[in-house]
């Protein structure tokens, strides 16, 4: 038998029963498109969270003052509670560790910030102008404090678009105003550009000072609360964190590193972890559609098992005129291959349709990738095969005189 | 030459515990290019006995030789090739598929020799016209037939494959005595082409086509003729 006509028997015989075959071939289309939904959508929140996690800053190590959890201590120092990092580590980390490309460190409290008529709560980061390069932080109007500033502890700030709308009202230029944190009042010389962020430490909902006059005028301390690293590059991030924590050791007099009073988080760390979450997220999603799709195969098989049963008799004709056993295997399985393959297809374009749904009015970010649709292609022809075989083999097996008076 | 041999063949049916023995014995051998009827009670085994000519039943004893060959110890596949390229079979109930039209019907055979499509059209159109089907009933469905109609078309795709043993189980019994002598005048010109032709029927008249008539009752021969007289269609003198 020639390929062409067992394509023509194929499509003869599915289109003669066009009802249930696409109610059969919709089990597919469902479980297919929830799939490359499912998939696009992990996939799509996984390359988001990605970059906002870089968006943070390149090459990003934060250092972190407080005990980690030790032998025998039960409970660690809470974060900034603990005043073991200073300005003097930040510039000795510049100094002495070399592929360090800035360093800044910061001092970060909420505060309640007023201008005249409003105010807010918002985070008050006390830092040095390399922060702008550490965090990815650009200036949109105005200038950012420099570095004579912070010798002179000036009282100028800085502030993000979301702190600008909140105090001086949506998109109004706040340059030469004033505002007052803790009473003191800052000259407006800046603001940064937004970068869309969202939640508790949202870069656009926060202001910027001086470290010095963060330390001197608003909390009185002589501590930092972070030391942001920047790193020439991804390769050299585990090597300069291996320098900054012997240098932080040495300078701290700890001679085992167990008991060392920071902590260090690396970008490619955070990166990792997250993606390892949104990972199983998107596996456990696809498998939830793959159930659907299992339920889809379970169709076509009790779909296939109903025609061979209606089709007995022409069974036993087709052998009785010559058919090979292989012949009529072929024939349901091709049925079978037809029916999950044209779901497959359908299930494609759905699940695309869904995708552009969701990120439409669900603004979900997602992406179909090419090898999910490969996967959707292959596992769809697959469950044909898998689950078609048993009929088709069941057909195969017929003897014709049975067959033939099959009623 | 004997092309079918049948030597002492028992059939024994077995369904739901209940066994009928629908074969008692029965043997005899068949030359290459005869024209024998098998003529019997309804009932008495002739479909039975044909299934087990045509290789698509096996007997439950005795051996039966095509071609001097045991049918029994073919494999499958040695069935299915004698099946497509050697006999050509008319079932009693047709057996035609209802969805496809009268051409898909009759070139079905060819479809599992691996004929191509041309090819197989034109010898599909062929066969029909030698049956006298009207050409305008090709395209039609087949459950759109009448019974006539759908023996014709039953007989044109046993011919199709050219096969050398045709097996035709009462062709004539849902045609009027004209349509009927049409056919057997076909049935005449392919015997005299040196086929050889296993036919069953219920008519004397049918049965007189043949050179040997063998009558069959409660699975067993009863009776063999050689002498009696022949009927000859007019056609087939004038064809010759
Ligand atoms: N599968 C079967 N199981 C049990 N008995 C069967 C089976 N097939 C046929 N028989 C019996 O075998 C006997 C012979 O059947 P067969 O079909 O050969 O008769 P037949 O001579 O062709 O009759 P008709 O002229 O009516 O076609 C019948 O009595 C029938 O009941
Ligand atoms: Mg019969």
């Amino acid at each position: 038998m020639q390929l062409s006509d067992l394509l023509e028997e194929t499509y003869l015989a599915l289109v003669g029963n066009k009802v249930r075959s696409s109610l059969t071939v919709l089990g597919i289309v469902i479980g297919i498109a929830s799939v490359i939904a499912m998939v696009a959508i992990g996939q799509g929140s996984q390359a988001s969270i990605q970059a906002s996690i870089q968006s943070i800053g390149s090459n990003l190590i934060a250092i972190t003052p407080g005990a980690q959890r030790g032998v025998g201590q039960q409970v660690s120092a809470g974060r900034g509670s603990s005043q073991t990092l200073t300005a003097a580590d930040a510039s000795a980390i510049q100094a002495q560790v070399s592929s360090v490309s800035a360093v800044a460190p910061d001092l970060t409290k909420r505060y309640q910030v007023t201008a005249p008529g409003t105010n807010t709560n918002t985070q008050v980061i006390g830092t040095t102008p390399a922060y702008l390069n550490v965090r990815n932080i650009a200036v949109d109007q105005g200038s950012f404090f420099t570095d004579q500033d912070v010798t002179s502890m000036a009282k100028v700030v800085v502030i993000g678009p979301t702190a600008r709308d909140d105090l001086f009202g949506q998109g109004s230029d706040a340059i030469g105003k004033t505002l007052r944190i803790n009473n003191i009042s800052f000259l407006v010389i800046g603001i940064t550009q937004s970068k869309g962020g969202t939640g508790f430490a949202n870069p656009d909902d926060a202001v910027y000072v001086p470290l010095t006059t963060a330390q001197h005028f608003l909390a009185g301390v002589t501590y930092v609360s972070t030391i942001s690293v920047s790193a020439v590059d991804q390769q050299s991030m585990s090597t300069v964190q291996q320098a900054i924590t012997t240098l932080l050791l040495q300078r701290h007099n700890i001679s085992n590193p167990q008991s060392a009073d920071f902590s260090i988080l690396n970008q490619n760390d955070i990166v990792s972890t997250a993606s390892s979450v949104t990972g199983t997220f998107t596996a456990l999603l696809a498998s939830v559609a793959a159930i659907s799709l299992v339920v889809g195969g379970i169709g076509i098989m009790n779909m296939m098992l109903t025609t061979v049963t209606e089709r007995t008799r022409e069974i036993g004709l087709r052998k009785a005129i010559g058919a090979e056993r292989n012949d009529i295997s072929n024939q349901f399985l091709m049925e079978a291959v037809a029916l999950t393959f044209s779901g497959g297809i359908l299930g494609i374009i759905l699940g695309w349709i869904v995708t552009l749904l969701v990120e439409k009015f669900a603004s979900i970010h997602s992406q179909i990738t090419l090898s999910s649709v490969l996967m959707a292609f292959g596992v769809s022809a697959a469950i044909g095969v898998v689950f078609g075989y048993y009929p088709a083999r069941r057909a195969s097996g017929l003897n014709p005189i049975e067959a033939l008076r099959y009623e | 030459m004997k092309t079918l041999e049948l030597k002492h063949i028992t059939k024994l049916y077995k369904s739901g515990g209940v066994e009928f023995l629908a074969l008692k014995d029965v043997s005899f051998d068949v030359e290459k290019g005869e024209f024998l009827a098998i003529m019997g009670p309804s009932g008495s085994g002739k479909s039975t006995l044909m299934y087990t000519l045509g290789g698509l039943d096996t007997p439950t004893s005795g051996t039966y030789l095509l071609d001097g060959k045991d049918v029994s110890k073919m494999d499958e596949h040695e069935l299915a090739v004698i099946r497509r390229e050697r006999i050509g079979y008319v079932f009693q109930s047709f057996n035609l598929l209802s969805r496809s039209t009268v051409l898909r019907n009759v070139m079905l055979p060819l479809v599992y020799e691996g004929v191509k499509k041309e090819e197989r059209e034109r010898r599909a159109r062929e066969a029909l016209r030698a049956v006298s089907m009207d050409e305008k009933l090709f395209t039609h469905m087949s459950n759109q037939l009448s019974g006539g109609q759908m023996q014709r078309v039953a007989i044109a795709r046993a011919l199709i494959n050219d096969p050398a043993l045709i097996l035709a189980d009462e062709p004539t019994g849902n045609l009027d005595s004209k349509t009927g002598e049409v056919v057997m005048a076909t049935f005449q010109r392919l015997h005299s082409e040196g086929r050889t032709i296993v036919l069953i029927t219920h008519e004397r008249e049918v049965a007189e086509y043949a050179e040997r008539i063998i009558h069959v009752r409660d699975g067993q021969i009863v009776k063999e003729e050689r002498d009696h007289k022949r009927h000859i269609h007019p056609d087939l003198y004038a064809t010759q």
